[in-house]
């Protein structure tokens, strides 16, 4: 869990403008996951996941917004959503970089890569490149041990990285 | 051995069910369909096919506890958190052959009555949600999943439930909570699962790689399978090695295949021709060894005996480059970081912990540490609400235990000369 982002849970400052961003099709969509479980608040967690993905975070609105799709309290939809890791507060970038810093990445290198990356991108942790482009976060193990150091941009993977050739993949990306 | 659980993940494309079904897939629904339940219950019992998610808890004995309590609504649910660092071998059947599974969990679901199944995927595999929904939309077109599985009159309805980054959610209970909606900390047992489980009714849980076992015990039968690896242990075991190997990568291979054919034969030994100094046989929270184990046999008895577990299999290989403070301070960090914070001793206990590590890499270590170190672990040690708090330090206790010299370097004031790249760890 992390305590970085649960703090940070009611105080964000940018407010999206609502009939854009929370569209039908949304409500449509955590409407028909409600219906895959037999209680409407199993489909908090796949509605915050819906929101964060179009959004790129979460935030008064959203917590707001999903309390009353799933007739529960804000309360609790704060509640479950402080503790899980990759649900965010703060704004990202138009991609979001993980890169993994656990145990087999560590021994092959993901500790210089990513201060290679922070001096490249020009940012720490949970910052947002100043074009917007990226942002990166630390991430524990993501199952790419095999291919480590390893790396994972919005939903694709990247591994056997060195400083060199992170530089490439990163131009893939505008 | 010929490979059973990977029998498809070479075939190109598998993941689309008409190629899977040439190859096999869902052959067995049929057969098993036309065995009672309680049938099939004994059959898998009699496999001795135990869980492959870290406990070895036996499967068939597990699925008997639930389809014995009676009433209507049960749940299958499979553990696709995959979260003990790592461990990425059921990411090999999630992404390459996802029919494997599916096919595995109708024939559960018909075994222990439950007409509800759900996938609990880790937010970290991406890729694997998008073809499993695919896979799940192509079983449902083809008549395996539905309200009249094969014209058979058996019900069984599967989704994906993606979670969103909280390794304690791979423990059973706490996937329960999350699953439900809410933050992912343990329950207390009992009441097991199996009694009352998702949404209080008799639940199954069962990790990927055991699953995916099934539609091989029916096909085999009990008996065939059962001589397949170990007699304690039946069945293939899927192995993940990662670390300073040359080549690191998912095996099948029999259950109690020993440490040394592991790593030397199957992932091409240790790197750039350095020496083993350390493996951690099956994922983080379990006890590191050294190379005096490397003719240890991987199953649950032999490596238990040896000081260490199974675990989910994941072996993590360490050169003689390695040093084992900072190893064990990466451990901790992650340790720390995912404490779900409802009880004292792992909330408290792990910061702790990682907070002498942080002294100790930042120059600052005592000569005392060691034992502050070995004390903490105490103060954790059969404390804890559920068994993450345990895991947390088997790595600082196995570490100090075998390499008790890396320590005293590390607080000698003296230092190694590397205190520059170790510093890179403390975030
Ligand atoms: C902290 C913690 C994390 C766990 N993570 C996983 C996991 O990612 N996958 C898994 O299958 N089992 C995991 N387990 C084990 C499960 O609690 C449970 O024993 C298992 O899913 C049962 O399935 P099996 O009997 O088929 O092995 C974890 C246990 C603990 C205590
Ligand atoms: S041992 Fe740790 S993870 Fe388990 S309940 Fe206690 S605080 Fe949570
Ligand atoms: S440790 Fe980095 S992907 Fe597993």
């Amino acid at each position: 869990m992390s305590a970085q982002h649960a703090g940070r849970a009611g105080q964000t400052a940018e407010r999206p403008e609502r009939k854009s961003v929370f569209s039908n099709d949304l409500v449509e969509r955590i409407e028909k996951a409600t219906l895959r479980y037999p209680d409407r608040k199993a489909a908090l967690i796949p509605a915050l996941n819906m929101i964060q993905r179009e959004l790129g975070y979460l935030n008064r609105d959203a917590v707001r917004f999903v309390a009353k799709q799933l007739s529960i309290p804000e309360s609790e939809v704060y509640g479950t959503a402080s503790f899980y890791s990759l649900l965010g507060w703060q704004p990202t970038g138009r991609h979001v970089i993980h890169v993994c810093h656990n145990l087999s990445c560590s021994l092959l290198g993901a500790e210089s890569l990513i201060e290679h990356l922070e001096k490249k991108l020009g940012v720490g942790e949970g910052e947002v490149t100043p074009d917007g482009r990226f942002s990166y976060a630390r991430i524990e193990c993501i199952g790419r041990c095999d291919g480590a150091p390893a790396i994972l941009i919005d939903d694709d993977y990247h591994g056997n990285l060195t400083p060199e050739s992170i530089e490439q993949v990163l131009e893939q990306y505008t | 051995m010929e490979k059973m659980l990977f029998k498809r993940i070479d075939v190109p494309n598998a993941a689309d069910i008409t190629v899977a079904e040439k190859h096999g897939a869902y052959s067995q629904v049929g057969k098993a369909f036309g065995i009672k339940p309680e049938d099939l219950v004994n059959e898998v019992k009699r496999s001795g096919l135990r869980g492959r998610g870290g406990a070895g808890f036996p499967a068939g004995l597990k699925w008997e506890l639930c389809a014995r309590v009676p009433g209507d609504v049960k749940y299958l649910l499979c553990n696709a958190d995959e979260g003990e660092p790592g461990t990425f071998k059921d990411r090999f059947i999630l992404e390459q052959d996802p029919h494997l599974l599916i096919e595995g969990m109708i024939i559960a679901g018909h075994a222990i009555g439950a007409q509800q199944g759900y996938i609990y995927l880790r937010a970290e595999y991406p890729k694997a949600a998008g073809i499993l929904e695919k896979a799940i939309e192509q079983a449902y077109a083809k008549g395996f999943l539905g309200k009249n599985i094969l014209g058979k009159g058996v019900k069984f309805d599967l989704s994906v439930h993606g979670g969103a980054g909280a390794y304690i959610c791979g423990e059973e209970t706490a996937l329960i909570e999350s699953l439900e909606g809410k933050r992912g900390q343990p329950r207390s047992r009992p009441p097991f699962p199996a009694s009352s489980g998702a949404w209080r009714k008799p639940t199954v849980i069962n990790n990927v790689e055991t699953l995916a076992n099934i539609p091989f015990i029916v096909a085999l039968g009990a008996e065939t399978y059962a001589k397949i690896g170990e007699e304690s242990a039946p069945g293939p075991k899927l192995f993940a090695v990662s670390g300073a190997v040359n080549n690191p990568g998912g095996f099948e291979l029999p259950m109690g295949t020993t440490l040394r054919e592991i790593i030397y034969t199957h992932a091409g030994g240790i790197k750039d021709g350095k020496q083993l100094k350390a493996v951690i046989p099956g994922g983080a929270s379990t006890p590191m060894l050294t190379a005096d184990h490397l003719d240890v046999k991987a199953d649950f008895n032999s490596l238990m005996a040896a000081g260490s577990m199974l675990g989910s299999g994941a072996v993590i290989v360490m050169d003689d480059t390695a040093c084992m403070v900072n190893v064990t301070a990466v451990l901790i960090r992650f340790f720390e970081h995912e404490s779900c914070g409802k009880c004292t001793p792992c909330r408290e206990g792990t910061g702790w912990l990682y907070k002498v590590y942080r002294r100790i890499l930042s120059g600052e270590g005592k000569p005392d540490d060691v034992d502050l170190l070995l004390s903490i672990c105490e103060s954790i040690r059969g404390k804890c609400f559920c068994p993450l708090g345990e895991g947390a330090i088997q790595p600082v206790l196995s570490s100090i235990a075998h390499f008790r010299s890396d320590y005293e370097q590390c607080v000698n004031g003296r230092g190694c000369g590397r205190e520059e790249q170790c510093r890179k760890v403390l975030h």
